[in-house]
């Protein structure tokens, strides 16, 4: 974890921002900002000390490429094609020439600068309002130089952050699980890599089949279900340390689980008799403690992120309906009340929404609602997806989508998939294999 | 005990059919279903002579039809008479559902299995209960025959 810590060293109060441009978020956006990524520039010295050490020939271009990509990405930003830029990142780093930015119709302009200092790799960065000709935000920070794409993703975070005054979710990680192999013998591994897809890494061997991977908002524990020996138990696994060890060993099947908000409990299922039941366990000292008493199936518990409510799944009217209780299990109230079935009710992060996945007609919806049932809004259709995750920030979500793979509407492929919670930006999620059950780290530099 | 529970299902999974009015009447038979439950043997195996391994259950419920009864009780017979073997009952659910909800269905279905072969005397101590959900399909097609082929409890030989 060390040296993943990044220092900022030097942060330069921006300019009041009155007037500057903003981007607004809360709505589909069909007019992404121009906006120009130059290349960081460097000196012929570090640039060959960076090649030395990460085998990149220019790593300030590496990390505009990062940054564009992210803004690409977002939907909210166009980044403008390279060849267009008619200024040198150095001299555009200094003092930008706002009236050939402007002939390209960029908007925002980004600059940068980075170096080789004592075995590290420093960063400067600076955000410009073209129009307005003015420096919006300048920020520099060192780290050690493997953290290269991170430097990427938080320079995203922070320009995310000024322009639309929301946190970024570029400095994150998914973890997921990775499928291989026909439906009827498929294998399953826990993977994990960074939200675009980098830095792609087993966590399993896929000898027992795993599902469900969730992480801790505080940590980098992730909470799964595993079927080792067999036995489907929820597990625990520290990501730096590989570390794993079961947590729901109760004699009868643990699944669904979930970290409660401060981290410290696992909020689960579990089965025994063909009744499903919703638990928690105090990760410090072992404490279980029974939610719900009902002989329905109640399953894919999820806690408000104060704490203070869970929101799941229950057949109790015959049917999988979406439920919200307070946390010691008193008051239960049906929320979903529309056409189909629910489940897999997940709360934002921001505390107003819960995602879901609806089964209506054969058809798969993934949506989200208000935490009473109301507003309810279904974002994309399909054939088969499912188990929504939110990004830190409560404005994404990602998911799985499996489609057949041939016409006769046989073969199939399971692939993630983000959506702006607009409702616009559906985009696959790059896996090098097959991939399902999806879930967003909290931001990894705070 | 289990049999009050077993009602209570029923009852449940009856006010279910009633409130959709249309789900307990139009109950045809078609090829290798009927209603939505398979009746063929493309998949069946045999735990002995005439002893099938598994029974199958409409969308969403875990009641037992007449012809699964007769499959278990065939399999209670056969157990009763081979009283060293144990069983895994393993339960499974078709792709149209969430993850989780149907690994809590595949249970609720081998536990109504487990129940079942415990009424015609076969100990709780020989049988164990395992969940696939949806993960385990024998069939990875995608239609209305596939998922019925699917919803299965599968009694396997544990020793």
């Amino acid at each position: 974890m060390k040296n993943f810590l990044i220092t900022l060293i030097i942060i330069l109060i921006p300019f009041k921002s009155f007037g500057l441009i903003e981007v607004d978020i809360t709505r589909g956006n069909l007019n992404p900002l121009p906006v120009a990524v130059s290349p960081l520039s460097i000196n012929e010295e570090s640039r060959k000390n960076f090649e030395n050490i990460l085998k990149k020939k220019n790593i300030g271009s590496e990390i505009s490429s990062i940054v564009e990509n992210n803004l690409k990405i977002s939907g909210l930003f166009n980044p403008l094609n390279k060849d267009a830029f008619l200024q040198e990142p150095d001299i555009a780093n200094l003092k930008p020439r706002f009236e050939d930015w402007n002939l390209i119709k960029a908007q925002a302009l980004i600059t940068g600068k980075v170096s080789y200092v004592e075995e590290k790799l420093r960063v400067e960065f600076r955000l410009w309002d073209v129009l307005a000709g003015k420096e919006m935000m300048a920020l520099a920070f060192t780290t050690v130089p493997n953290n290269w794409r991170r430097v990427g993703h938080i320079i995203t975070d922070k320009v995310y952050e000024r322009l639309t005054g929301e946190r970024g979710y570029f400095d994150t990680r998914i973890i997921y699980v990775a499928e291989e192999g026909p439906k009827t013998q498929r294998v399953k591994k826990l993977a994990i890599m960074d939200q675009d897809g980098a830095n792609n890494k087993f966590l399993t061997l896929g000898n027992e089949l795993v599902l469900t991977p969730r992480f801790n908002p505080t940590s980098q524990l992730v909470t799964y279900l595993s079927y080792f020996r067999n036995l489907p138990r929820v597990y625990l696994l520290d990501i730096e340390t590989g570390t794993q060890e079961v947590v729901g060993d109760f004699p009868g099947m643990t699944f669904a689980p979930r970290f409660s908000p401060d981290g410290k409990k696992i909020i689960m299922s579990f089965a025994k008799d063909g009744n499903s039941e919703i638990y928690t366990m105090d990760l410090e000292n072992r404490i279980v403690e029974k939610i719900t008493n009902h002989p329905s199936i109640d399953t894919s518990p999820s806690y408000s992120p104060d704490g203070k409510f869970i929101s799941f799944n229950s057949d109790r009217s015959g049917y999988q309906q979406i439920y919200v209780m307070k946390s010691d299990g008193s008051n239960v109230k049906r929320i979903s009340f529309g056409k189909g079935i629910y489940g897999t009710p997940v709360w934002s992060p921001r505390g107003d929404l819960i995602a879901f996945t609806k089964l209506h007609k054969g058809k798969f919806y993934i949506g989200v609602m208000r935490t009473d049932g109301s507003g309810e809004r279904l974002l994309t259709e399909n054939f088969y997806q499912e188990a929504p995750s939110w990004s830190p920030n409560g404005r994404v979500l990602i998911f799985y989508r499996e489609t057949k793979t041939d016409s006769r509407g046989e073969g199939f492929s399971a692939k993630l998939w983000s959506i702006d919670l607009t409702g616009y930006n559906e985009r696959q999620v790059p896996t090098p294999t097959d991939g399902s059950d999806p879930s967003w780290s909290s931001l990894l530099s705070n | 005990m289990k049999l009050s529970k077993i009602l209570k299902n029923g009852f449940l999974i009856a006010f279910a059919c009633l409130a959709l009015s249309a789900c307990a009447t139009s109950k045809k038979t078609t090829g290798q279903m009927q209603g939505d439950v398979y009746t063929g043997t493309d998949t069946v195996e045999y735990l002995a002579s005439g002893v099938p391994d598994r029974v199958f259950f409409a969308t969403n419920e875990s009641v037992l039809t007449t012809a699964s009864r007769e499959t278990l009780r065939k399999q209670a017979a056969w157990l009763r008479k081979n009283s060293k073997i144990t069983i895994v009952l393993e339960g499974h659910a078709d792709e149209r559902g969430t993850r989780e909800y149907n690994l809590a269905l595949g249970e609720r279905r081998a536990n109504a299995a487990k129940d079942y072969l415990m009424t015609y005397g076969i100990s709780s101590d020989r049988i164990s209960v395992l969940s696939y959900g949806k993960e385990r399909p024998v069939d990875s097609g995608s239609n209305p025959l596939a998922w019925s082929k699917n919803r299965r409890s599968v009694t396997v030989k544990a020793n």
